[in-house]
């Protein structure tokens, strides 16, 4: 089984436990952080493996890249210390499993994984996309949610096979071999975790909101500036690959959209509560979900932007009640491109 | 059946309403579920209660056996006439005579649909609901309430027939009689204080009498729902969750699931809690309560709540639940057992492993769908057993599946919910001697020429 490339000494010789000390969940002072990270080094019992929420931050917390998040869910794993009550992960690993009935499929490049989000689907259409190839289902799925429940085999079981199949059946014969990946779930299992366990990824992954800012770019003359202001819910994969993260401005920018500034944003961001509400952590995902909206809503925004879907499900009804609209990032693009006013992100709430 | 008799219906009803045509016979012979089928001589539809006292002296004089019909959707043969004789269909009574909003009851005739009425409410009455079982919209009320059946509203409130109000009933001799207030006022608001007649009729398969008309509570219909879905895996825990969430007081409706489909179904135990509120407060105050008392199970990793997609949550929220009719057709060819047995609450655990080995004894698709009544005083446990019905071996494998199930229902300490005739035989063989009596006395009395479904809680 792969191994996740992990150098302890980079986490001994570490004088600002960044990992620990700046997670706002854990709540561990330098000390207290320096001596957690030594049992974790160690393979130790660990709050840090009991309390972690999985939101993903550490991994851009560490200035040296050296993925204190992925060591945290392997020792989660190793030692049985699961973040979900069994059913539920147990539900999630056959909900998602792959069905191995997929086959070659014809693709024009750009070549477009939507994971396994239908909804998106419908959001690739009109004066922005010339009508991509587009792709979905469990046998694509990078299975990187398993994160959240300390289930690092499973992602590290059927990975190989997903690269595979996307290889196989949509990238082979593409011209480019370039894959966009429209949720940075996607992304961040080629660009970062695959990277980090030695799994190789025969294809360029492209973030989606690089090629949706290519996009916009080549329709600059289409583009009516949507003068409102925006909150961003920033999905906790992107922690994973944080050097992503500045296309959200880039795409705001050209379309006019002001992301406001607030306390619960960048690397500030709250973690959008659904994975902790799988977890059973129901008053602490209540808590954030209500600080984040009333951040939300004391900065005047007009919409929440999303891009990961599941954040929408979770978030999505609960903004709309405080009068701010939910919408997809995409979705809001098309806002500034098409004739589709007034028209929300379909099929997410 | 002579011609006197049937031109003595159509004198009744009319040339258009009676038939002994054999295509229509052959519908009114069968329903979905797997008992024998039957045909009738005659089938007739009246349109009013006075149709029906006619229709039901003639056939006591002639000793016909009359075979009175809603919705033909028990799945368990209740409407089959096994002695042939008449089916009494009653669909064309289908008007909603009176909406009270202040004591919250609906006079309805027998013949109204579950979807009628909830689609007049939605229309003319928004503030009100009644308790609608996840059956087709088709089936009618009264034959729900009448086999004591159950829907989105039982887990606070009980049995349907625990919200029936009142009853108009043709009596097997003729006689119409009211039963409740309506026999006293002319208001439909209650059964207590009265003694309480309507047991003579509940329950009874139509073997003791016509229902023409009902009177049914109707509730305040709040502005919101929601669905929580509970996961577990060990179905010894079903009680201690259900008895924690009944607690709370919270719940509208607390449903279980069980099945092998879709994937992700099989191994589980989804209890499903439904609740309602008119502000986001007031539903945000529900949940965390719902939630809370469960924390034990999610704090010992044994059991959590499942993310549900809205997509998906807009199905849990349904009602009725589509999902049920869909699966009902699994395996093409129309036929459905979806039966059950009506359990103490502990009995769950036995009741769950029994099911599931029979169904790995017979059946490849299945379902278990149970139902909280009254805060958790019983449970509606059905299992359903879908079958193909052009293949004679699936039948019969249903069939050997039905008596099994029943068998274990009872073994397991629970009572067969709307029993077939097999099954009404095999609760009678160990009923106490003297309640037998007693449903024998009362038959005798009411049809003494038992004329009325024949062969259903037959006594002898």
């Amino acid at each position: 089984m792969n191994k996740l490339r992990f150098d302890e000494t980079i986490c001994a010789s570490c004088k600002s436990y960044d990992c620990l000390v700046k997670c706002r969940y854990l709540n561990l002072d330098l000390e207290k952080a320096k001596d957690e990270k030594r049992k974790l080094i160690k393979g130790e019992d660990s709050i840090v493996l009991t309390d972690c929420v999985t939101c993903y931050s550490c991994e851009e917390y560490c200035p040296y890249g050296n993925h204190p998040f992925y060591q945290i869910v392997e020792l989660q794993e190793a030692k049985g210390i699961y973040p979900a009550p069994k059913p539920i992960t147990n539900q999630q690993i056959k909900m998602v499993s792959p069905t191995g009935k997929s086959a070659y499929e014809e693709m024009r490049d750009p070549v477009i994984s939507l994971c396994v989000f239908p909804e998106a689907k419908k959001s690739l259409r009109g004066n922005l996309f010339n009508d991509p190839s587009s792709f979905l289902g469990k046998d694509y799925f990078c299975n990187l949610m398993y994160l959240h429940f300390g289930k690092s085999s499973i992602i590290k079981e059927r990975l190989p096979k997903i690269i595979e199949n996307i290889w196989a059946h949509k990238l082979d014969k593409s011209e480019s071999k370039e894959l966009v990946c429209y949720h940075d779930e996607c992304y961040a299992t080629y660009a970062s975790w695959a990277p980090a366990f030695d799994f190789e990824v025969p294809f360029k992954p492209v973030h989606f909101f690089e090629y949706l800012y290519n996009r916009l770019k080549e329709n600059v003359k289409n583009i009516k500036a949507l003068n409102t202001k925006i909150a961003y819910q920033r999905p906790c994969s992107n922690r994973l690959i944080s050097d992503q993260q500045h296309w959200v401005d880039d795409i705001f920018e050209l379309i006019g959209a002001q992301r406001v500034e607030r306390e619960f944003d960048r690397e500030n961001a709250l973690c959008c509560g659904g994975p902790l509400r799988m977890q059973g952590r129901d008053d602490l995902a209540h808590d954030l979900q209500r600080k984040n909206i009333e951040d939300m809503v004391a900065a005047g925004v007009e919409w929440c932007v999303f891009n990961c879907p599941f954040c929408y499900y979770t978030l999505g009804g609960m903004v709309k009640e405080k009068k701010v609209k939910p919408i997809m990032m995409i979705d809001l693009c098309r806002l500034a491109t098409d004739d589709i006013k007034g028209k929300r992100s379909e099929g997410y709430e | 059946m002579n011609k006197e008799i049937y031109d003595a219906l159509a004198k009744i009803v009319g040339g258009e309403y009676v038939s002994n045509k054999p295509e229509e016979l052959f519908f009114y012979s069968r329903d979905q579920g797997s008992s024998e089928p039957h045909n009738p001589d005659i089938v007739v539809l009246p349109k009013t209660t006075e149709e029906v006292q006619k229709i039901v002296i003639l056939a006591n004089q002639e000793k016909i056996p009359i075979v009175p019909m809603g919705g033909s959707l028990t799945l368990a043969g209740l409407c089959i006439p096994h002695k042939g004789g008449i089916v009494l269909d009653l669909k064309r009574m289908n008007r909603i005579l009176e909406i009270n909003e202040i004591s919250r009851y609906a006079l309805i005739e027998a013949g109204v649909s579950e979807g009628a009425l909830q689609s007049y409410l939605n229309k003319n009455y928004p503030k009100l609901m009644h308790s609608i079982p996840d059956a087709p919209p088709i089936n009618t009320i009264a034959g729900n309430v009448l086999i004591h059946g159950s829907g989105h509203l039982s887990q606070e409130t009980g049995f349907h027939s625990e919200m029936l109000n009142g009853i108009e009933v043709v009596l097997p001799t003729g006689e119409v009689c009211n039963v409740g207030s309506c026999a006293v006022v002319p208001k439909w608001f209650a059964r207590p204080p009265l003694p309480d007649l309507a047991g003579l009729f509940l329950g009874w398969h139509g073997s003791t009498g016509i229902i023409t008309k009902l009177s049914i509570r109707l509730y305040p219909k709040p502005l919101k729902k929601d669905v929580l879905v509970f996961v577990t895996e060990n179905p010894d825990y079903i009680p201690d969750v259900i008895y924690k969430v009944t607690e709370t007081k919270m719940a509208e409706d607390v449903n279980l699931f069980a099945q092998p489909k879709p994937d992700w179904a099989e191994g589980f135990q989804q209890t499903v809690i439904n609740i309602t509120g008119n502000s986001e407060e007031e539903m945000s105050f529900k949940r965390r309560l719902i939630r809370r008392s469960l924390e034990k199970f999610i704090h010992d990793k044994e059991g959590g709540f499942m993310f549900i997609v809205p997509i998906v949550k807009k199905g849990f929220l349904e009602a009725p639940l589509r999902a049920l009719t869909q699966f009902a057709d699994v395996m093409k060819g129309g036929g459905f057992e979806y039966i059950g047995v009506i359990i103490p609450i502990e009995n769950f655990p036995q009741t769950y492993r029994d099911t599931l080995e029979i169904a790995k004894k017979y059946r490849p698709k299945w379902s278990i769908m149970c139902r909280v009544i009254g805060r958790g005083h019983s449970m509606m446990f059905a299992y359903s057993w879908p079958f193909n019905r052009a293949n004679s071996e699936d039948v019969q494998m249903a069939r050997k599946a039905l008596k099994e199930s029943n068998l274990s229902a009872l073994r397991n300490g629970g009572v067969i919910w709307k029993a077939c005739v097999e099954g009404q035989k095999i609760m009678m063989e160990q009923m106490d001697p003297n309640t037998l009596n007693l449903l024998k006395g009362i038959k005798r009395f009411l049809d003494p020429n038992n004329i009325m479904n024949p062969g259903n809680w037959e006594v002898n």
